[in-house]
């Protein structure tokens, strides 16, 4: 299923997600995902935006803006 | 003398304690996984990347789960990209898991198709380069083909695993006289993976030269997984010492192993 982004908002994970204006990285994940975040510091989460990785390092000052793809993804059981 | 301490398999300079890879996939719950886990001995477990769910309200952590109880058990995680179709999709998906996971060990998997689920040869390759230029210790999921396993380990790849047969299927090692080329000509490890179904199916990869067996579906949809676990370690093991106990030759006829001298007689000829 292909989501087509609008002015207004972004898709995370395949789905559209509002924004009122830029989010960075770093609160997104923790909107998201709040359980994997310890001490501050989210646990075995990684950010892709527009289909290029966004190093932990960089997300407090990478801005998630309307029209951009975002993966966020962690480790699960498989293979 | 035990392989753990004499001889263990080393993968890009990491010497792991078990020749036997557990996959985490198609266990039914994360305790049974973590017992599997355990008695399998196994030091290093794939995991999958996937997207995160949205939590719901009041929802407990769902998969991230996984992450915590390799943890706990001290287990090494080998991120795969399981599910890609293309050399793009897996190189992403790579990238993706070395932030996540903190590793740059990856096992490369670039599927041809959602039936057969076999590799894709050329992909394989092409997207072994790529990641392998990129830092990745690349671990790449391949065909029992020598001549496929010979282009990975010449892209620079720590290891290749060739399937005995297809994934989920433990139909064991459909072709082994390919396995045991693969293994002979390997200038890196050689792990077979995929097909496993039971402990002798594992012994017999190890004896056909392979340096270890990745398998999941073997163990975690066993009946009694744990149980299963153990005899793979053991059947690894066994089978890894008898393909260096130098065997016995194979011979058309039987040769008696009693001594022929010194057998009672009986005067055959008034008996008849």
């Amino acid at each position: 299923m292909t989501t087509v982004p609008t002015e207004q908002t972004a898709v995370v994970n395949g789905e559209p997600y509002p924004l009122d204006g830029p989010v960075p990285v770093t609160e997104l994940v923790a909107r998201l995902v709040p359980e994997v975040v310890v001490d501050g510091v989210p646990q075995g989460v990684a950010v892709a935006v527009d289909d290029a990785v966004v190093p932990r390092g960089a997300w407090d000052r990478t801005e998630i803006r309307p029209g951009m793809r975002v993966e966020v993804v962690t480790a699960v059981q498989g293979g | 003398m035990t392989m753990t301490t004499a001889n263990p398999l080393t993968i890009a300079g990491t010497p792991l304690g078990s020749r036997l890879v557990m996959g985490t996939g198609g266990a039914a719950s994360l305790l049974a996984l973590a017992d599997a886990l355990t008695a399998s001995g196994t030091e290093l477990t794939t995991v999958a990347m996937r997207r995160v769910a949205r939590p719901a309200p009041g929802a407990a952590a769902g998969d991230t789960s996984v992450w915590a109880m390799l943890e706990r058990l001290g287990i090494r995680a080998l991120p795969n990209t399981a599910g890609c179709f293309t050399v793009r999709e897996a190189v992403l998906t790579a990238q993706l898991a070395r932030e996540a996971c903190g590793t740059d060990w990856i096992k490369l998997e670039v599927i041809a198709d959602d039936v057969t689920l076999l590799p894709d040869p050329a992909g394989t390759v092409e997207a072994a380069r790529i990641l392998v230029d990129d830092g990745f210790t690349v671990l790449p999921y391949t065909n029992d083909d020598p001549v496929t396993a010979r282009h990975l380990a010449d892209a620079g790849c720590a290891a290749v695993m060739p399937l005995g047969s297809p994934i989920g299927s433990g139909l064991g090692i459909a072709n082994p006289r390919n396995i045991e080329a693969i293994a002979a000509a390997s200038p890196v490890p050689v792990i077979l993976d995929a097909g496993i179904g039971t402990a002798s199916d594992a012994a017999l990869a190890m004896e056909l030269g392979c340096d270890g067996v990745l398998l999941a579906t073997a163990v975690t949809r066993a009946a009694d997984p744990a149980r299963m676990a153990r005899a793979m370690r053991l059947a690894v093991q066994a089978g890894y010492d008898a393909a260096h106990a130098g065997r016995t030759p194979r011979r058309e006829h039987a040769l008696a192993s009693s001594p022929t001298d010194g057998r009672v007689a009986v005067n055959l000829d008034l008996a008849l």
